[in-house]
């Protein structure tokens, strides 16, 4: 393990190999992290019997350190949306989002979730969770396999891999103030569409 | 065929003689049934419930006609001791549609009332609580009205024009002015706008005190919101619970957090298409969703299509395999919810994917095999894998139950958490609907494969699983049961499999389907699961519908869960065995 660790340009003295690690902050704060990314237990539809059988023996997820599963946001890493999402669920999306802390990653699961799949069309469908939630990585498929999906795993640990505690943005002073969580109205209401649909308002009151 | 249309035609003749006046026979082009005035739905479905033992409401849904400015309600009825269907209709001006409810007959037609209301604007007089179901309240318009036009709409039916006119690509996002699958009607103001104040209920976590009228001491009710997400929902399923310390006042449950308006887009779609969207329905059995689908719309196509003897077995196959990795995972997530977390899931899964393996190697996919095509199959099974089932069905399926059984059924935890908790009578479930393996745990034995035989199922030597007590336990207990019967029908069907064509007819996108309307229904791992099509004619049916098993059997949820206590709640509903997809749809 400490091999691993080691930046290659810091020599260990000789008869401490193996033993002891010269490491840059960044490197071995990264490296625990990205050994426990513990994902929400929030299954959406289809996709989420495959993020199931992911962690079964077979596919078995347990190996990047991603076994507990927790079902409170409060506890999670990394927000798997595995499956449709649909604008009766999308503000519990929202809401569990920005209940989880900092560091957060989302993985768009499936068609589904990165852009609203075969039912895109439909009234009551999200076309994209990326219209609302900020998405780290896509896993395509209908539904991705448990390969595609532990491939996604992985690049989101590279993602960790390249962070730099310097530049993150939970470690800045302007803390992110969360995604206001939409409203059921005659349809969905996103709040940050505000000023567009006034405008419309008015323009239609002008021409009348 | 002529057997059974000579029996309905009995059957009509008693009931018009009765009501000469208020029953008519539906003699529109591929139609079959009674059409009764609405005011005398009430009096003549009591009579037919009582006096000609149609008991047995499987499905209420509407038909939006039009181009002749009418609504149709279409009921279906059966015989909880077996037989062929009996349709009523009841047709009412589009511009006021109202029927009078049957809740007060048929309990079991509650949810499917208020689902006609919400997405068709069908008003039920006299049901007790006609709300939305699927859609949220204060959602503008009933979305299955042939006039109602979602926003990405880009034309009545499919297929659609060119997505890349001279080469550029067109988004459908781009028509919209918030780039987003939104519209809002004419005249919306948000600023003025006011919510729709849900129920209190709904709103979370509420305590009302009462005063108990004997003892004067005041007591605490408190109303618990379980779900959308919660590990044991299995999906974005809600349950509303009043509880008075840990027992459980009412329940309510609510659903549509999983609604992907399956029905909106197969009335767009050709019929062929819709055969993909089958297996996202219930998407742990796919290829029973395909089977029900394909045998109504042969039902209409006619003796042309029935499929060859080799695609009959290997349908049956498919289908009786799909029941066992249902019935594995219904009772790996059964002791999920119990408390056993996830060590039985995991035996569970581990059978599944031996069963995926043979989708995979047929279908190409492992979870949405869009294998059945009307007239058959829509290709072969490759070598080797007759062996691999044989191999599964003799060997080791068999010997997995019974290590499963092993583990889980003498278990004492498993015995007292769930023997004689959420009891369901057989009254109870013939009134409710309920279907598949939470009626037949009740000690009815009702099995579509045996009361109304479909494909080639009347030619193989199995029993009807049934259970006495219709309490949690038997409806875990009823899984095995019913995974040994598969087994039995599995082992009968390798052996005989025949050689031979696997598709009636040509390969084809497109298929004319004669006018009419038609109701198949398989006995789905769930349970019953019916399609109506209706079709005017063209490539597209005017109509679909889909009676989900598990939007119907939830119905029964509330009588169930009644002075359980709360921990019981998530063992109630994980021995019902939903999935959200087909809940939903």
């Amino acid at each position: 393990m400490p091999n691993e660790l080691n930046k290659p340009e810091y020599n260990i003295p000789p008869g401490m190999e193996g033993t002891v690690a010269i490491t840059t902050l960044d490197r071995i704060y990264n490296w625990g992290r990205r050994y426990s990314v513990w994902p929400m237990f929030f299954g959406l539809a289809c996709c989420a019997i495959e993020m199931i059988a992911t962690a079964g023996a077979r596919f078995d997820m347990a190996r990047f350190g991603m076994e507990i599963m927790r079902p409170s946001p409060r506890q999670c890493d990394l927000m798997i949306v595995s499956g449709t999402v649909t604008k009766k669920m999308l503000p519990q999306v929202v809401r569990l989002y920005n209940q989880m802390p900092e560091p957060k990653y989302v993985l768009s699961m499936g068609a589904c979730a990165s852009g609203g799949g075969p039912f895109k069309r439909g009234y009551n469908v999200v076309a994209g969770i990326d219209k609302y939630i900020p998405v780290d990585v896509y896993v395509p498929g209908c539904p991705p396999t448990p390969q595609a999906l532990l491939f996604g795993l992985m690049k989101i640990q590279e993602k960790i891999d390249n962070q730099s505690i310097k530049h993150v943005s939970w470690y800045q002073d302007q803390q992110d103030e969360g995604i206001p969580v939409p409203v059921l109205g005659p349809d969905l209401i996103d709040l940050r569409d505000f000023p567009k649909l006034m405008e419309k308002e008015q323009d239609k009151e002008v021409q009348a | 065929m002529n057997d059974q249309t000579t029996v309905m035609n009995k059957n009509y003749q008693k009931i018009l003689e009765r009501f000469p006046h208020d029953v008519q026979v539906d003699e529109r082009e591929g139609y079959s049934g009674l059409l009764i005035e609405a005011n005398q739905l009430l009096s003549i479905m009591e009579t037919l419930r009582d006096e000609y033992e149609y008991d047995f409401l499987t499905s209420v849904t509407g038909v939006d006609y039009l181009p002749d400015e009418k609504m149709e309600v279409v009921y279906h009825l059966f015989k909880s001791t077996g037989g062929s269907i009996l349709e009523v209709k009841v047709q009412v001006p589009r511009s006021n549609p109202v029927v009078p409810s049957l809740v007060g007959l048929y309990p079991g037609a509650s949810f499917q009332e208020r689902e006609a209301w919400d997405l068709l604007g069908i008003r039920f007089e006299g049901h007790p609580n006609l709300t939305r179901i699927l859609m949220w309240e204060g959602f503008a318009g009933h979305p299955l009205r042939k006039d109602w036009i979602e926003t990405f709409f880009e034309g009545d039916v499919k297929p659609y024009e060119d997505r890349w006119p001279e080469g550029k690509v067109s988004k459908v996002e781009t028509t919209n002015p918030y780039g987003k699958n939104i519209t809002y009607p004419d005249g919306f103001n948000p600023e003025t706008w006011i919510p729709d104040s849900e129920d209190l209920l709904f709103q979370g976590s509420t305590v009302v005190k009462v005063e108990q009228e004997e003892t004067g001491i005041e007591t605490e009710q408190l109303v618990v919101n379980l779900g959308p997400q919660h590990p044991s929902t299995h999906g974005v399923f809600r349950m509303v619970a009043t509880l008075e310390g840990e027992t459980v006042l009412d329940l309510e449950p609510v659903m549509g957090y999983l609604h992907r308006n399956h029905e909106k887009i197969g009335e767009r779609n050709t019929f062929s298409m819709n055969m993909p969207y089958t297996d996202r329905l219930d998407y742990f059995c796919s290829m029973s969703n395909n089977f029900g689908y394909a045998l109504t719309v042969e039902k209409l196509l006619g003796e042309k299509y029935q499929p060859p003897e080799r695609a009959q077995y290997i349908r049956v196959i498919m289908a009786e395999l799909t029941r066992i990795l249902n019935h594995f995972m219904a009772i790996g997530f059964f002791l999920n919810d119990l408390g056993a977390y996830f060590t039985p899931a995991l035996y569970a899964i581990k059978e599944r994917e031996l069963i995926l393996d043979i989708f995979e190697a047929v279908a190409g996919s492992r979870m949405m095999c869009n294998y059945y095509r009307f007239g058959g199959v829509v290709r072969d099974l490759p070598g080797g894998i007759e062996e691999q089932i044989r191999k599964l069905v003799y060997d080791r399926l068999p010997r997995q139950t019974d290590e499963m059984d092993r583990y889980l059924v003498e278990n004492e935890i498993v015995i007292g958490r769930s023997q004689d908790v959420g009891i369901l009578t057989p009254e109870q479930a013939i009134a409710f609907s309920a279907v598949g393996p939470v009626l037949r745990a009740s000690g009815v034995p009702y099995d579509i494969r045996r009361a109304d035989p479909y494909s080639i199922y009347d030619r193989f030597d199995f029993d009807v699983a049934v259970r006495y007590h219709g309490d949690v336990y038997d409806r875990f207990l009823i899984r095995f049961d019913e995974i040994r019967q598969s087994i039995r029908i599995l082992q009968q069907a390798i052996d005989d499999l025949p050689e031979g064509e696997i598709l009636a007819n040509k390969p084809a996108y497109k298929f004319r389907i004669p006018k009419g309307e038609s109701y198949g229904r398989v006995e789905g791992p769930k349970g019953e699961l019916g399609y109506y099509v209706v079709s005017d004619g063209t490539d597209n049916p005017w109509r679909y519908h889909v009676r989900a098993p598990s939007f119907i059997n939830l119905t029964g949820l509330r009588e169930m869960c009644l002075g359980e206590k709360v921990a019981d709640l998530v063992a109630i509903l994980g021995s019902i065995d939903i999935v959200l997809g087909e809940v939903d749809r």
